[in-house]
């Protein structure tokens, strides 16, 4: 089967790339792109590991197709960190030591992104809301909800 | 060795040196791996829970274009010929090993590896399973104990012989081995007893549930060598189960730990490793095999699923005054579930006179079960828990004072023999008492759950080496894989001895090539045993920085005192001398002159690890209307011993109690008749979400193991111990129900309340 040419922006950047037609865009990602920041934990769109944001929106990439992304603007947890600085959200999982294994974290940096940038102000309900689409199996989620909300305080230009 | 009491960085919470890795995406885990040239591997997995293999035809599969090996067990030498126990700390018989990872003579659940391709692509791969040939000879699948138990039963193994009886029996059985502990006249307690609880407890087999699924790299060199990156919580395990399944010897095989996304116990043996290095072996190409999240439910974890018979006398000063156990514990395919640890921790919390505990392990046709955080514990945890719970409901007590007035202590003795060093049962009940939570007020459909729960915590065999830097920093290098936060508390406690930043030593984990051999990462035992090793090398190194500063001063050694990171001649050497202290970068910077780079490793079997009790108060509502129970409320109350990086610890506990509230509330394998679980995918396998849950309190409680230099405890594996029973309890004292299997889901709690 041909692959398919797709043009879109990644992480900023103008992106080109070859797909076969059945490869998910997480596939794409990881293998063609070998962004391997991006997740797999279930295939299925279960537990939110795969998390980018497509045109914004946080969407699991194991959903759609690669060639789906063709004319659209992807955001991976590789383009978080800008100009070698952390996202508050970066510094505030470091801080608040709000991962153990690691795994599930850039799915839910890349959800919390999604949600303060149209959110700035969330409360606890809504944050848990948010991510209840990514599954964390070590740390019972109290340390991820605290540090989404102290990246939003410190996002608003609160002091710490 | 002596518990200092204040300190510079131990209990202090850093940000861990991997961490910039785990938040940029940065950090490498199983599947992120490649190699030039890599083709993907794939498993055909049995259709049918128990069958004969009659014959597998792989040459049509090797037909498809872009399919460069396929294997079956005829690949591998034969099982019977692969003798011995795996080492770790739970371990298995390495003929069950050998057959687990690829189905010989039968096939023993849905799901069981038959055959393995390895192609161009992942699709190429599985198009060519399709292609392979198998015909069975289809057996009636045992599901559950009373089918696996009863007269006539099928028999998985026709040669299992139930072990542990006093008289050898002639005839197999599916029953594996039978476990006993006894002391004092059950009879005698009995008769002293004012009122006696009787029930019976089930919990379903549950799984790990780890969101990275299983991931492999292998490649075989030329000179029959053959590297393995995998996540594992062992790579020295890995690399010797894996060198006896496929009959080579180890020394052929360097294996490399990735990033490992969780793990629980669930990572502490092998599925897919021998399969990769057998297809790259014969492919000549590095060969990636990764499990889909239905292969991880079908075929690798889980823990048992149980059933736990109580009789439970008590006095009515609420003294315990017998106790009757009988554990029934479904192993999966192959002997091994965790009833032997169930048994042993069943009532080691309470310091009693008379008691019996009997376990049964028990073969049935699901997957082979793999240790799971505290293995066992939960499931004997949660029925006598409950009893205690009934008892102190009916004489009118206060759950946490009929829990002190058994609680083992200091010098009782536990039920598998073992007298008890300081412990800190008593302090955690304490603390829960004194706790606000615990007098908060309730609403109409709430309430208030006590638990409390025993993990031994394991010691086992670490190594670790510290190299000093020019510049005066540190690396630390040790192979227990960091599945939470280990590196930091291994950079703590670098810091700590050596009397240097935190940020100046960098932590690493190594391959099994670079690094002395540690067992796995499991039994909660890295902090405190790789620690100890750590804490050696460190000392070693300090050693080495008083000779150099001697050297340089023209003094002896035992002339020179090492403190807060710098040599000081002693009060005699520096009496009428101007002798400015040497810092550790001084030294380091000039070792070229003073004897070369200084470096120093350790290696140890740990030993006295220091047993972990927690207690956990947990607060529900029940919606009478669904049957639907939130959690409200929960605070976790643990005895760590002394906590090296305290948010890590705090990440431990909440994290564990969590495990142990998504078995009580939902979590189970669900089979149709035919033994295939309808549940394999995290949809319908329901963990919890954010949105299920509260904030989850911690109380870390320190009493001090005098066999470690900080005084650590292992505090992985005990906080999932209490929860199941915590939840069960708070759901009684809500809706006056008293619900005895697992998962108390909403149509099972809603129909008990119809019926009441």
């Amino acid at each position: 089967m041909s692959k398919q040419h797709i043009t879109t922006t990644l992480n900023g950047e103008p992106t080109e790339f070859l797909c076969d037609t059945r490869q998910t865009l997480l596939d794409t990602l990881r293998n063609e792109l070998r962004l391997t920041g991006t997740k797999e934990g279930c295939a299925t769109g279960d537990c939110g590991a795969c998390t980018v944001l497509l045109d914004g929106k946080a969407t699991c990439s194991c959903l759609v197709l690669g060639v789906e992304a063709e004319g659209k603007d992807i955001q991976t947890i590789e383009g978080v960190a800008h100009e070698g600085e952390l996202h508050p959200l970066q510094t505030a999982f470091l801080n608040n030591a709000a991962l153990q294994c690691g795994v599930c974290t850039p799915g839910i940096i890349v959800a919390a992104k999604a949600l303060l940038e149209t959110h700035p102000n969330p409360t606890e309900k809504e944050v848990r809301y948010w991510l209840s689409g990514n599954l964390c199996r070590c740390t019972g989620y109290d340390k991820i909800i605290h540090a989404v909300m102290d990246a939003a305080s410190a996002m608003r230009g609160e002091q710490p | 060795m002596s518990a200092k009491t204040t300190y510079k960085w131990i209990g202090s919470s850093p940000v861990r040196p991997d961490g910039v890795d785990k938040v940029t995406g940065r950090a490498n885990f199983g599947a992120d791996h490649s190699e030039p040239g890599m083709i993907y591997g794939k498993v055909l997995r049995s259709p049918i829970a128990h069958g004969r293999i009659q014959s597998i035809n792989l040459t049509p599969a090797l037909q498809v274009p872009g399919v460069l090996a396929a294997i079956c067990g005829d690949d591998f030498p034969d099982a019977d010929a692969v003798q011995g126990m795996s080492s770790g700390e739970s371990p298995a018989d390495m003929r069950d090993i050998a057959r687990n990872v690829m189905a010989r003579d039968k096939v023993l659940y849905h799901g069981h590896p038959i055959a393995a391709v390895a192609a161009m692509s992942p699709e190429i791969a599985d198009e060519a399973l399709k292609h392979i040939q198998v015909t069975y000879e289809a057996l009636p699948p045992v599901l559950n104990l009373d089918q696996a138990m009863a007269k006539d039963a099928p028999l998985l193994h026709e040669d299992q012989i139930t072990r542990g009886l006093p008289k050898k029996p002639t005839q197999a059985s599916n029953i594996a081995a039978v476990l006993n502990l006894k002391r004092g006249d059950l009879e005698t307690g009995f008769s002293q007893a004012d009122i006696i609880i009787e029930e019976t407890y089930t919990t379903p087999t549950a799984h790990q549930g780890y969101i990275e699924p299983h991931a492999v790299i292998a490649r075989c060199n030329e000179d029959g060598r053959a590297a393995i990156w995998c996540c594992t919580q062992g790579p020295f395990v890995v690399r010797s189960l894996s060198a006896q399944v496929l009959g080579w010897d180890m020394g052929r095989i360097k294996v490399t730990p990735s990033e490992i996304g969780g793990g629980f116990g669930g990572k502490t043996t092998i599925y897919l490793e021998p399969l990769a290095v057998k297809l790259a072996e014969k492919s000549g190409r590095p060969v990636k095999m990764v499990m889909s999240r239905e292969d991880v439910f079908r075929a690798t974890g889980p823990t048992s699923a149980s059933r736990t018979h109580v009789k439970l006398g008590m006095n009515k000063a609420g003294k315990i005054t017998a106790a009757d156990v009988k554990l029934e514990c479904e192993a999966g395919a192959f002997k091994g579930s965790p009833m032997q640890t169930a048994c042993m921790t069943a009532l080691t919390c309470y310091d009693l006179e008379n008691f019996n505990i009997t376990g049964y392990d028990v073969v049935v046709n699901k997957p082979k079960a793999a240790a799971y955080r505290a293995p066992g514990a939960p499931l004997t945890a949660f029925a006598v828990e409950s009893a205690i719970d009934q008892a102190a409901k009916r004489l009118g007590l206060d759950p946490i004072d009929i829990r002190l007035n058994n609680a083992a202590k200091e010098g009782t003795v536990a039920p598998y023999g073992a007298k008890f060093p300081p412990i800190g049962l008593v302090e955690t009940l304490q603390a829960a008492k004194a706790h606000p939570h615990y007098c908060a007020p309730l609403k109409p459909n709430q309430g208030r759950g006590i638990a409390s729960g025993f993990w031994f915590n394991a010691g086992m065999q670490s190594s670790a080496a510290i190299n000093l830097n020019e510049n005066g920093t540190a690396t630390v290098i040790t192979a227990s894989p960091d599945i939470g936060g280990s590196r930091a508390s291994m950079a703590l406690m670098t810091a700590e001895t050596l009397g240097i930043p935190y940020a100046d030593v960098n932590a690493i984990v190594a391959d099994t090539e670079a690094a002395g051999y540690c067992d796995v990462t499991g039994g909660s035992r890295t902090t405190f045993a790789t620690g100890r090793a750590v804490i050696m090398a460190a000392e070693k190194v300090i050693v080495s920085l008083r000779e150099r500063a001697a050297a340089l001063w023209e003094l002896k050694p035992e002339q020179v005192e090492w403190r807060d990171g710098q040599a000081h001649p002693d009060s005699e050497a520096s009496a009428g001398a101007d002798i400015k202290p040497l810092s550790l970068a001084e030294l380091a910077l000039s070792a070229a002159k003073t004897g070369g780079p200084i470096s120093a490793k350790a290696s140890l079997t740990a030993q006295g690890a220091g047993g972990g009790f927690g207690t956990q108060i947990c607060d529900v509502e029940v919606d009478p209307e669904t049957g639907k129970t939130e959690i409200i409320r929960f605070t976790v109350i643990q005895d760590a011993g002394k906590a090296i990086h305290r948010a890590y610890v705090e990440g431990q506990l909440q994290g564990g109690a969590v495990q142990g509230i998504g078995w009580a509330l939902n979590e189970e394998y669900i089979y149709d008749e035919k033994g295939c679980m309808q549940n394999a995918s995290f949809l319908d396998y329901r963990m919890p979400v954010a949105l299920d849950l509260p904030m989850i309190d911690t109380v870390i409680v320190e009493v001090p193991n005098p066999n470690h230099p900080f005084g650590v405890r292992g505090v992985g594996e005990t906080p999932i111990v209490p929860a199941l029973a915590a939840v069960a309890n708070a759901i009684d004292s809500a809706v006056d129900a008293r619900m005895t299997d697992l998962p108390i889901n909403p149509p099972k709690l809603l129909k008990q309340l119809s019926t009441a």
